[in-house]
């Protein structure tokens, strides 16, 4: 048997080795999209983020660019999926926040004790629900019931908004808003809820007996307390929004142009990616498969500064092992 | 003081409270109609914001299980998607997160045990906790690329169970970090001074107890980690494929069926036999879910009565 200091150095330099994969896998990842989106960000260069135009040109000859292979006449522009991404998840955002922030103040406040952890027992199954099963309740009964109930009435009364005019669709950006601020719901509750919670009860107790109403002491004494770590927890929902790629794909009416209403279908560089990387295989100089790796690369540097931002401030908020778990 | 000083909440002056509160100042009693309508109208929007969140998940529940229940039957494990059963893409989920749980717990708990044993302040340690917070957030799409750029075209392994395994590891790698750092930090430190004390080095017989205390907290990690590789449609579409046939283990270049794929394949088909496949796997894979999630809530109350 070894000396103890002999394991004892061993078994911490073996779990440091281990602890380390992370970072090779965090490395590994960014090498791979660099290289594999190099190729289109020599070709297209600027005009990749500013151009509307998504055509792979299948049909023309290729012809050289910048000592690369590529189609005649192609052109990879971003911007319509990088428009759908951000008016979703803002819309997921205008939804969600307000809805989530009335939960936690429903459950902190106003709900007897039982029907609190019942509730917070279904917000946390919700978290859990797959995103393909959100995407497909969206496409069977959201989708229908828009397109039939809510958004005629929307057509009908709020058509002095430029937005809200036109021809409804059921699948598009309401639709995709919607699913998204569903699916971010959970997240932002439960941390808000947490944090809510710690506002210590001495200070609840000091506004009650000022005569202070239930919203005023959440609206005076627990949301100052709490206030970094809900908006930590609310740019956490943002990127998950920003990444969320089954549900709007199924939801969103994958469109090729920007959208002109609120109606509108929409499509999200994350939708986009996962469904034109089959037809990208076809393209014999590659450049289709380069241009949605730099797609790709995009959304990784988006959803990595909004995340990096949430973390910082809910780490510097207050968090319980539950609420981080579920994040 | 319980204030937060970063924050820019002053303490109302008293004489401000007490003239604001005065039953006998007229001002006042009409504020407080004010301030009691207020208060009714955000209990009214708390009590809507729940109910309107709730539907859709109820609906959500309460449909694929009627569904669910009314097409489960013992085909569903027998035959496979060509004869409008299951047992492929139950299988191959198996197989995947099988490989992909096989990678990511031993890397994960090792790397959380030497977060929390052997690291306290050290630069290294929050690097690898800041690296585990960037891969929990990024898209699984953009992991999804990754392993078919690495592993499918690259090392030339074509879709294959193993690319697929490969790439959800990453996805849950984070989360199991995280979970077994947290836990073993919970352990309280008499226990391990105490263990010192008898002469215990602190590699065997440290570990072996915090472990055994930690442990709870640590399969919770686990478990929620499973539940969201079981999640996960987009990686899997560009690293395992789809497939109609029994999936094949540790093969390369053979595409496996798994249920959230069944899903997203079958769902806008107008053949109503698919679409019950696509029923049917959404049922399986909430029921597995939800068995996770109340499994998992038990054993952090069991956890944090320690």
């Amino acid at each position: 048997m070894l000396s103890a200091t002999v394991s004892d150095k061993l078994y911490k330099y073996f779990s440091a080795a281990i602890s380390a994969s992370a970072i090779v896998f965090l490395i590994v990842i960014a090498i791979v999209l660099v290289i594999y989106s190099y190729p289109s960000i020599v070709v297209y260069g600027i005009k990749f983020f500013t151009t509307t135009v998504w055509n792979p040109a299948l049909d023309q000859q290729p012809t050289m660019v910048h000592g690369f292979e590529v189609l005649r006449g192609s052109s990879f522009g971003v911007l319509v999926p990088l428009v759908g991404t951000i008016l979703s998840s803002a819309l997921a955002l205008i939804f969600g926040v307000p809805l989530s922030l009335g939960i936690a103040i429903f459950l902190t406040q106003y709900s007897p004790r039982r029907l609190s952890s019942l509730i917070s027992f279904v917000i946390e199954t919700m978290a859990g629900i797959p995103s393909v099963i959100y995407g497909f309740w969206g496409f069977l009964v959201l989708g229908p019931f828009l397109l039939n109930y809510l958004e005629p009435l929307m057509a009908k009364y709020l058509s002095f908004l430029p937005f809200f005019k036109g021809p409804v669709y059921s699948y598009g950006f309401l639709a995709s808003g919607m699913v998204l601020a569903i699916m971010i719901v959970p997240i932002i509750t439960s941390i808000s809820r947490d944090a809510l919670m710690q506002t210590p009860q001495e200070l609840k107790d000091a506004g009650r007996a000022m005569g202070l109403t239930s919203w005023e002491i959440v609206r005076k004494i627990m949301f100052p307390f709490a206030k970094s770590s809900i908006i930590g927890a609310v740019i956490l929902g943002l990127g998950r929004a920003l990444g969320e790629t089954m549900a709007v794909a199924m939801v969103s009416g994958t469109a090729t142009s920007l959208p002109v209403s609120i109606y509108s279908p929409i499509n999200s560089m994350a939708a986009f990616m996962a469904l034109s990387l089959d037809g990208a295989q076809v393209d014999p100089t590659k450049m289709f498969i380069y241009a949605l790796v730099e797609m790709a690369a995009l959304l990784l540097i988006i959803t990595m500064i909004v995340n990096v931002v949430a973390r910082i401030l809910v780490r510097h908020g207050f968090i319980t092992s539950e609420s981080f778990v579920q994040v | 003081m319980y204030w937060n000083k970063k924050s820019n909440v002053e303490a109302p002056e008293t004489a401000d409270i007490v003239a604001r509160l005065d039953w006998r100042n007229p001002a006042v009693i009409s504020n407080y109609r004010n301030r009691k309508i207020t208060n009714n109208l955000i209990k009214l929007f708390s009590l809507v914001s729940v109910l309107l969140v709730l539907y859709p998940v109820f609906d959500i529940l309460y449909m694929f299980a009627y569904k669910g229940v009314l097409l489960l039957s013992i085909q569903t494990f027998t035959e496979t998607t060509l004869a409008g059963g299951l047992s492929n893409a139950i299988l191959g989920t198996i197989i995947i997160i099988g490989l992909s749980a096989g990678i990511a717990i031993p890397l994960g708990v090792f790397g959380g045990i030497y977060m929390a044993e052997f690291s306290d302040r050290s630069k290294y340690a929050s690097v690898v906790r800041f690296v585990s917070d960037v891969l929990a957030g990024l898209p699984s799409i953009v992991v999804g690329y990754f392993g078919f750029l690495a592993l499918v075209l690259y090392f030339n392994w074509g879709f294959s169970p193993m690319a697929a395994g490969i790439t959800l590891s990453i996805l849950m790698l984070p989360y199991i970090i995280r979970t077994t750092e947290l836990s073993l930090r919970k352990v309280p430190s008499t226990i391990r001074e105490a263990a010192i004390a008898l002469g215990s080095s602190k590699s065997q017989m440290v570990n072996r107890l915090t472990l055994r205390f930690a442990m709870p907290g640590i399969l919770t990690g686990i478990l929620i980690s499973v539940g969201i590789a079981l999640s996960e449609t987009a990686p899997l579409l560009y690293t395992a494929g789809f497939s109609n046939y029994q999936p094949c283990g540790l093969c390369f270049h053979s595409q496996t069926a798994y249920l959230t794929g069944i899903i997203y394949t079958f769902y806008t088909t107008p053949t109503a036999e698919f679409q019950n496949m696509a029923y049917l796997a959404a049922f399986l894979l909430i029921l597995t879910v939800l068995l996770i999630n109340v499994f998992a809530r038990s054993l952090l109350r069991r956890f944090s009565k320690l």
